[in-house]
């Protein structure tokens, strides 16, 4: 079979992806009768054009950067986890516990216990679908699948009955102590010259950069890295190398699930300030299209969840300031796994018919 | 807990597992093909939006069930061109369909009613109402027998009813046809199949697409029969409690009746919490209720309660030798 490229394989396939994503997307929203261009035009304004609107869209970045990671890390160990969404839940769980009940002097020390309580809670979350594949033979998206409502159950649970605080109407925990409040990105030095208006964004997104440094490096510089890659390439190569599989399916589900939960450390401590029912908000599922787009590099992930930021508050002022209902961003968000994801294929055979005439035929194989 | 408030549990339970039956049965002629459908939800969801649309626009439930299972199969046939043709990943094609159904089914409601998303409140033909079946009154002197058959077989809408004959029938088709034996083998062995000269993607094509009637039925019974029209996600996961219910049944049409039976009558008690404390004299929370099919299915999987061993073809493209 034909093949494309590197360049092409790189770039452009995600690229024409993304713009049949947009074609369809402009299509949805000329069939409800509003205007594509003007849409387009209120999300670049909306979420790029003022310092506000980059702090929006960097904090979705920083939540997009950690859920995308943690599908990145089990995808190169073979595993779909598609559990972010509970792991992301449980992840809150732990900030939420950090903040409640451990006296912190100052944010820095919040951040850093927040973070490992986070990452505890998500990777334990894991724990059960990965050891359930590596013992039991079970299939790890479905055993995901499942946590992921077991995980909305408890939480519900944990949430009306248990961490409520009395007199309280909605399932949310208490507020964490001031002393937890991460500094905005306008409150750092330096950075404040560019926001000079209050913006979501916080510290937690040079945590998200550093763990996508953190991933490339564990995946390609390490030789627990070259293992876990050597497994999902092929489990049988690696059982033969002396890969342990139960510890690789462990150990990458583990940190997988970690990442997921380091998410709520953004959403949770650094915007709530207190854990709300349903705390993910679909940002688990859209880790699966970042790390599409992504291809599964870490560098890829971050502008890939990036563009996912940029749509998600770009949406959110369509649903404020157009006709366009915010759900539209959804809509966006499907198309775009659809064809980056599932119809991957169909745009590889369009661009290998249009590459067809300028290759070189090499003698003997024509 | 006396007698009437068992019969009513029943009749709610029936009530809440027919969506249930219809999806689980829809995902199982896809799964046994060898086609993973994790986006049973997302057609569900689409047939419950055109379906409560269009019964609204015509005044007929009967047009709203037919534009239901349009809906639902075009969603159906996109999952077969990308996870057949173009041999994409078909747990991501599920995914990105779910994303899709729930987004597009709220802009689409919001653009022709501008009811925040929901389709108009349904009444008299624009609903499928219950039906009394013959001797449901007479019959109801009968100690015992007869307050069963008045209250639990009786009255419920005409797709609850089609709801159990789908089950004998796929049973039927499953194991006694033809098409139901080369369904199965597609499953387990296309190459096999494909050998003695027929179509893995025509078998696979019309699975997914029965798949996408059934989800029709079961999404036009969420909305034209179990409540009154389309609300936003108003399928609420339970395109994932039949998904878990066909892995507890192990992919078997009987059994999977019980399995959406028994998730029925778990959705049924977390409605009635007076109940389950009359019964049990301790406060069992809800949303145990609600996570109980999970957690059911996982021990399944974990192999701690029988095997559940799936098609063994399943989410793996065939590509056909050349």
């Amino acid at each position: 079979m034909d093949r494309l490229p590197r360049w092409a394989d790189v770039v452009l396939v995600p690229l024409v992806s993304l713009l049949l994503a947009a074609i369809i997307s402009a299509l949805v929203i000329l069939s409800i009768g509003e205007d594509p261009w003007a849409a387009l035009k209120v999300m670049v304004e909306g979420s790029l054009m003022t310092g506000l609107g980059w702090g929006y869209t960097l904090y979705y970045t920083t939540s997009f950067i950690f859920t995308g990671l943690a599908v990145t890390l089990a995808f190169h160990a073979g595993l779909f986890n598609i559990g972010g969404e509970g792991q992301v839940q449980l992840g809150g769980l732990g900030v939420a516990l950090a903040c409640l009940y451990i006296p912190w002097p100052h944010w820095s020390l919040a951040l850093v216990g927040a973070t490992l309580g986070a990452a505890a809670f998500g990777a334990a979350w894991a724990a059960i679908p990965a050891w359930l594949q590596a013992k039991r033979g079970s299939h790890i998206v479905i055993t995901t699948i499942m946590f992921n409502y077991i995980a909305a159950s408890l939480l519900v649970y944990l949430l009306v009955d248990v961490l409520r605080p009395q007199g309280e109407q909605s399932p949310a925990t208490a507020r964490f102590p001031a002393t937890t409040v991460l500094p905005r990105l306008n409150e750092v030095p330096g950075l404040n010259l560019i926001f000079t208006d209050k913006v979501l964004v916080n510290v937690t997104f040079f945590l998200a950069l550093a763990m996508a440094v953190a991933v490339w490096a564990l995946l390609w510089r390490t030789r627990l890295g070259y293992q876990i890659r050597a497994f999902g390439k092929s489990e049988s190569a690696a059982r033969y190398a002396g890969i342990n599989p139960t510890w690789i399916i462990m150990v990458a589900m583990l940190m997988s699930g970690a990442l997921a939960g380091m998410m709520s450390v953004n959403n949770t401590m650094g915007e709530a300030q207190k854990l709300l029912a349903n705390s993910a908000a679909g940002a688990g599922f859209i880790g699966i299209a970042v790390a599409l787009m992504g291809r599964n590099h870490p560098f890829g992930v971050v502008l890939a969840a990036f563009l996912f930021g940029f749509l998600f508050q770009g949406g959110a002022e369509l649903g404020l300031w157009t006709k366009i209902p915010i759900e539209m961003r959804i809509v966006v968000q499907g198309l775009v796994i659809l064809f980056t994801g599932a119809l991957d294929m169909m745009v590889r055979m369009i661009l290998i018919r249009l590459f067809a005439p300028f290759r070189r035929v090499k003698p003997g194989t024509a | 807990m006396d007698y009437d408030t068992l019969l009513q549990l029943l009749a709610s339970t029936v009530r809440l597992a027919t969506p249930l039956i219809l999806a689980c049965i829809a995902g199982l002629y896809s799964e046994r093909s060898g086609i993973f459908d994790i986006g049973l939800e997302a057609k569900m969801l689409v047939a419950a939006m055109c379906s409560g649309a269009v019964a609204y626009a015509s005044g007929s439930a009967w047009v709203g069930l037919m534009a239901g299972i349009g809906g639902s199969m075009v969603f159906a046939a996109i999952h077969g061109v990308a996870s057949i043709t173009f041999r994409g990943n078909q747990l991501i094609s599920g995914v990105a369909l779910n994303f899709l159904a729930s987004g597009i089914t709220v802009l689409v409601a919001q653009s022709l009613f501008r009811q925040g998303g929901r389709t108009p409140p349904l009444s008299g033909d624009a609903r499928f109402n219950p039906i009394d079946l013959p001797g449901a009154d007479a019959l109801q002197g009968v100690p015992i027998l007869g307050p069963f058959y008045h209250e639990v077989v009786s009255g419920h809408s005409i797709l609850v009813y089609a709801a159990f004959a789908v089950v004998v029938l796929t049973w039927w088709v499953l194991s006694r046809t033809r098409f139901g034996l080369r369904l199965r083998a597609v499953g387990e062995n296309p190459a096999a199949v494909d050998t003695s000269g027929i179509s893995v993607t025509g078998l696979r094509y019309a699975a997914v697409m029965i798949t996408g009637v059934l989800c029709g039925l079961a999404g036009a019974y969420m909305a034209t029969a179990l409540q009154a029209g389309f609300g936003k996600e108003m399928t609420a996961g339970r395109g994932y409690i039949a998904l878990a219910a066909l892995i507890f049944a192990k992919w078997r049409p009987v059994a999977a009746l019980w399995a959406c039976l028994l998730f029925g009558f778990f959705q049924a008690l977390a409605l009635r919490p007076d109940v389950v404390e009359g019964v049990l004299h301790f406060k069992v929370p809800g949303p145990f209720l609600d996570a109980l099919p999970y957690i059911l299915t996982v021990l399944v999987l974990a192999g701690f309660v029988g095997k559940a061993i799936p098609p063994r073809a399943g989410g793996q493209p065939y590509v056909k030798e050349r």
